[in-house]
């Protein structure tokens, strides 16, 4: 917790919590993080299996393989997340199956999932992004950060 | 006194440890309904039917429905009193809603208000995770204080005691204040809301100079075992003697052991269907005299914790004891 945050607080508050850490079940750390470790190297194998049976089967290349292979893997993810799969496995894998774009695809669908009883236009439409909304918000931002970067440097001749 | 009760509850209370004690279980969350939000309706609909069957009584007759849920605007239980077309008080207590119900609806019987008072409180697992949470799909992990929102309606009728009938009796209640202690995470509710089931109890025993023994067994709403452990720390650090084996939790009660919610169940169906169902029919059955059922209410919205405010909460206590026992 921030520490702003318990300046604000009184004594007794303080002291409550202290109380409480006490009877909280910490969050096994160590196993999620064994446990995220090895879901998401599968998903990862299985995303570099797909893009090798691209390379081999079609007409791509190494620097080209990139988006069917993601598209291949969201859509794997929203049919998992259709069947309600996915989040079972999130509950599991934590990070492991959130932090691969499958984990994207899978925040896409289950809000799309969620809001289809408030119609397509508001619910469907409306509600979609919710959760990888700010991805894609802060991601295309945080790319334009280093992109402006890098120009910047090459401009000045350091790289 | 409680002469009839209607208990409703979804799949995963069918495979819990109360389910025998439910008067109707349905199969899937949907319940042949188009939205999850047209189940909830459906959850206090029935057991609004149930109670009324079972209390051989017509609607025409009851004077007011005391009853609340979770949902923004408490819509569920208001489009139910719509159907069921019974004068109606909607009340929003959070998870402690079942509680206010029948104290509100015992305090109205006891003083002539009115002769027959239905109350109650649910909650739907899907309709609530969607409100205050991610959706039921998204894959995101929970951490092992969250809790499990109970798919569930319970609902009972009030009348005035009638000498001779074998029913449970409320015999006094406590009304909760509001208590904060700054806890902000939303997925640790039964820690925020240990100390207002905490500081109801003491209120409730330093009220009625009573000792804890009075009670065969004193039961929380929806503490969880977080909340329920820090509880009962605060209660006996307080000076109050209270055996570990009396103090018990619905939350705790509603589920198996292997089912996976994390620290228990919660929400206002919670303590309304282990009460309304699984504990008076114990009560009944003569394995408790006389129970204290405390229920207690995260007063949160998704707004105001996203708007990094803590978790106010409110406990309030009902005494409930079969008729007829009196020494």
């Amino acid at each position: 917790m921030a520490t702003s945050k318990q300046k604000n607080m009184t004594p007794q508050q303080r002291k409550y919590q202290q109380l409480q850490q006490k009877h909280e079940i910490k969050r096994p750390v160590l196993k999620n993080c064994i446990k995220a470790f090895f879901v998401g190297g599968i998903i990862c194998v299985v995303g570099q299996a797909i893009s090798y049976f691209y390379i081999y089967y079609f007409d791509f290349t190494e620097q080209s393989v990139g988006n069917p292979t993601v598209a291949t893997m969201v859509f794997l993810s929203m049919l998992l997340t259709g069947f309600g799969v996915y989040d079972r496995l999130g509950q599991f894998a934590g990070a492991g199956s959130a932090v691969p774009v499958t984990g994207f695809g899978n925040a896409v669908i289950s809000a799309a999932i969620e809001h289809r009883t408030e119609g397509f236009v508001l619910g469907v439409g409306g509600n979609m992004f919710k959760l990888a909304g700010s991805v894609i918000l802060f991601g295309v931002f945080s790319a334009f950060v280093v992109a402006l970067v890098k120009t910047l440097l090459v401009i000045w001749g350091v790289l | 006194m409680i002469t009839a009760t209607g208990v409703t509850g979804g799949p995963f209370e069918a495979n819990g440890n109360l389910a025998n004690d439910f008067d109707l279980l349905f199969e899937d969350l949907w319940m042949g309904k188009e939205t999850y939000e047209k189940a909830h309706r459906l959850l206090i609909e029935e057991a609004i039917k149930t109670a009324l069957q079972k209390g051989k009584i017509e609607k025409e007759q009851i004077q007011f429905l005391f009853a609340g849920d979770l949902i923004n605007q408490i819509t569920p239980t208001s489009f139910a009193a719509r159907t069921m077309q019974i004068p109606y008080f909607g009340l929003f207590g959070a998870c402690s809603t079942s509680m206010e119900g029948l104290a509100l609806a015992s305090f109205v019987v006891n003083y002539d208000g009115a002769k027959y008072v239905l109350t109650g409180a649910s909650s739907h697992n899907a309709a609530v995770e969607k409100q205050f949470r991610y959706p039921t799909e998204y894959g995101g992990q929970k951490p092992p204080t969250a809790q499990w929102t109970v798919t569930g309606a319970g609902v009972a009728l009030v009348q005035p005691n009638e000498p001779g009938q074998m029913h449970p009796v409320t015999i006094s209640a406590t009304i909760g204040k509001v208590v904060d202690m700054g806890l902000s995470d939303p997925f640790n509710m039964g820690g925020a809301m240990a100390p207002a089931a905490a500081d109801t109890i003491m209120a409730h025993f330093r009220d009625l100079q009573l000792d804890p023994s009075y009670y065969d067994l004193i039961v929380t709403g929806d503490l969880g075992r977080v909340g329920h452990d820090t509880a009962f720390e605060l209660i006996n650090k307080s000076g109050l003697q209270l055996e570990r084996k009396q103090f018990q939790d619905c939350g705790l009660l509603m589920y198996k052991d292997d089912q996976p919610v994390q620290s228990g169940g919660s929400g206002a169906g919670c303590s309304a269907t282990a009460l309304y169902g699984h504990l008076l029919n114990q009560l009944k059955k003569g394995i408790f005299k006389r129970i204290l059922v405390v229920a207690t209410g995260a007063l949160l919205s998704p707004l105001s914790f996203q708007q990094n405010e803590s978790i106010p909460c409110i406990a309030h206590a009902v005494a409930i004891e079969m008729n007829g026992d009196k020494e």
